[in-house]
């Protein structure tokens, strides 16, 4: 296991009444590859700019290697943000855009000329070198962005919504790309997000925020399989979700009945997530609940069934391989495998 | 024999043009009438011989461009430079900090520091002139002040010099500096401060790396917004200078009204215009090699 590159302790900001981070605490490892995932506004960038200098924390402690991050000013810290909006250099060539950090670090001009035609090659930007950022793609900006934040060889890399202004097909070309190139420099990556499909394919862990609080810290796998609360089984994927009482065998729901789960001893409020790949459609007599199908989706190499059941108030999705044999106004009978049934008492 | 189709289209055409006109007309007609027509004039009066009683008559000449070079010309045209350069540089120091620090005073307040700089443009130009000549006499407040606390013992001959006319310029004109230097600087993305920042720059060397560079056509635009209507000025080196002082303005209006030499008159007027076209095709080429566009690489 790596070591802890930052250590994100209680952090909080508020600007007036608006709490923008609250107690966020985060352990990030060397060379990760880590994202922050939530919706619009619960605090992704504030945290980001506390973390590159250009917010202060009203609370809490930041070091990176163990050194205290706050005391630095921003023009110090070992640390490049690549921003939302790229904030490239509009007077300024590719090419001196690029090498703008260099120069600041006072180095030589053979090295900086050197370095710089490297970060170029590896995103693929050579022959647009002397331009001007007007005169560039969305796509073309966003790795000179990239470029320039790279090549400065931080320890940490911060990048704040990187792929949101590409279109689908060349977004999925830059996720590789940007996993590639976290490979190829050995840098750590935080990469804020509110596309849970990309965090979900490029991190290789993920904090999912939610006003200013993190929700969760965990693998994409453990953040499906095993969320923490109701707002992570929610916001990742999507799920059934049932309130009721929590017993040996399951949870019991009014108007349902017992549903089945092996979580152990357990007792109180608690609420059953069943993904709907794990739903399957049974005979009668294996039947745990049964309901009447209100639509049905095919997406592909699979389909999606939204079932309406009486005495539960949200439609109860179903997905199952291939296109669906049912179709609307069909009764069908649903059971789970227990011990894919999860239980939140968040 | 043209299809019905095009003809549809060149209908359409003429149909857009006409709208297009109606749009275009008022602004079109007052260039024509106030713009373009008295240039002509100016234009022609320049190669023609002066009337008797001011006028023309129709003969040409290029009499007139050759007394430009004569020495007392050529002095007055070099001292209204120097006068009017020295007036947009302290201008340039005194309103570019002005400009960038209203530019960044929380919204509220920026619109009520606008209007105090603009303020003084609610009164008669004339009038804020005379004011000087109160302020600076040597019976005047600051003559009356500084030898009152000691610091002066008689009083010093401030007004009627080239300083008067210098401090007078830089009063009537320093808005027109701050205005287009604070449109720039609240133009600027503050995110580019920013990633100079990040990037490892202090504070100093993000601004005359970034913030400089790109503020520099505002600002140059408010340089020339200084510099040539004080060139041109004649009320304030006569009242301020006391006639001491002749700049370019006053020679072009005593052609015109007392020695009735309009030809001579128009080619100072035409000089003036050459200077402005020249000082603004500067500006646009500056700006455009900052901005990056036009010249693909
Ligand atoms: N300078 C500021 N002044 C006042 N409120 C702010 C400021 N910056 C951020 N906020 C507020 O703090 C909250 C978090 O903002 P932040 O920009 O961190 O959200 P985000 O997670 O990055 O959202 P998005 O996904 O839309 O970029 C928001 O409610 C925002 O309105
Ligand atoms: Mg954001």
């Amino acid at each position: 296991m790596n070591q802890n590159l930052l250590s994100i302790t209680g952090v909080s900001k508020n600007f007036g009444d608006v709490t923008a981070l609250d107690d966020v605490s985060i352990e990030i490892r060397e060379n990760e590859f880590f994202a922050l995932l939530g919706p619009s506004g619960c605090g992704k960038t504030t945290l980001l700019r506390v973390l590159a200098g250009f917010e202060d924390p009203d609370t809490g402690s930041v070091t990176l290697g163990g050194q205290n991050l706050l005391s630095l000013p921003p023009n110090k810290r070992p640390i490049n943000l690549m921003f939302q909006s790229y904030a490239l250099f509009p007077h300024m060539s590719v090419e001196k855009n690029v090498a703008y950090g260099l120069q600041r670090e006072g180095l030589g001009k053979d090295e900086i000329r050197d370095r710089v035609a490297d970060v170029l090659t590896t995103v693929g930007l050579t022959d647009k070198a002397s331009r001007r950022p007007a005169q560039l793609s969305g796509g073309q900006r966003q790795r000179v962005a990239l470029a320039r934040a790279i090549v400065k060889r931080p320890q940490l890399l911060l990048l704040d919504e990187p792929l949101s202004a590409l279109d689908r097909k060349v977004r999925a070309e830059m996720q590789l790309e940007l996993k590639r190139l976290q490979h190829e420099v050995g840098i750590t990556f935080v990469v804020v997000t509110h596309d849970q499909d990309e965090a979900m394919s490029m991190a290789d862990r993920i904090a999912v925020m939610s006003e200013g609080v993190v929700k969760q810290v965990a693998s994409p796998v453990d953040l499906y399989s095993r969320p923490d609360n109701l707002f992570v089984a929610d916001f990742i994927g999507s799920s059934n979700a049932f309130r009721g009482v929590a017993s040996e065998a399951g949870v019991q729901v009014d108007g349902l009945g017992l549903l089945p789960g092996t979580f152990g001893a357990s007792s109180g409020e608690a609420t059953l997530i069943i993904r709907p790949e794990d739903m399957r459609l049974v005979d009668q007599d294996q039947a745990v609940l049964a309901g009447t199908v209100v639509d049905t989706q095919f997406t592909g190499g699979s389909s999606t069934i939204a079932l309406s059941i009486a005495g539960h108030s949200s439609p109860v999705l179903v997905s199952c391989q291939g296109s669906a044999s049912v179709t609307r106004g069909d009764t069908v009978h649903l059971a789970w495998d227990p011990s894919r049934a999860i239980k939140l008492t968040k | 024999m043209t299809s019905p189709a095009a003809q549809g289209r060149g209908a359409g055409r003429r149909r857009a043009l006409g709208a297009r006109f109606v749009f275009l007309g008022p602004g079109l007609f007052y260039v024509t009438v106030f713009m373009a027509i008295p240039m002509l004039l100016v234009l022609s009066y320049a190669f023609l011989k002066r009337g008797r009683f001011g006028g023309v008559k129709m003969e040409f000449t290029l009499d007139n461009f050759h007394r430009v070079i004569e020495s007392v010309y050529v002095s007055v045209i070099g001292n209204s430079i120097l006068i009017a350069a020295i007036t947009t540089i302290l201008a340039l120091l005194i309103g570019y900090p002005t400009a960038y620090a209203i530019a960044r005073l929380p919204r509220k307040w920026r619109n009520l520091a606008l209007v105090l700089v603009v303020l003084p443009f609610w009164t008669n130009f004339l009038i804020r002139t005379y004011a000087w000549i109160l302020l600076l006499n040597s019976e005047g407040p600051l003559n009356k002040g500084l030898t009152a606390v000691g610091i002066l013992h008689e009083p010093l001959d401030l007004l009627y010099t080239r300083g008067a006319v210098i401090a007078g310029l830089l009063y009537a004109y320093l808005p027109l500096m701050i205005l287009p230097i604070y449109a720039s600087v609240e133009r600027l993305d503050n995110s580019l401060i920013e990633a100079a920042t990040n990037l490892g720059a202090s504070r100093a060397r993000a601004f005359f790396t970034v913030t400089l560079p790109l503020t520099l056509p505002g600002t140059m635009i408010g340089a020339i917004f200084v510099f040539v209507p004080s060139l041109g000025n004649f009320i304030v080196p006569e009242l301020l200078g006391g006639g001491k002082t002749v700049m370019i303005g006053n020679l072009i209006r005593d052609q015109f009204l007392k020695a009735r030499d309009w030809p001579f008159g128009a080619v100072l007027a035409l000089i003036m215009v050459a200077l402005l076209i020249l000082l603004f095709a500067g500006q646009a080429a500056i700006s455009r090699r900052i901005n990056g566009r036009g010249r693909h690489a």
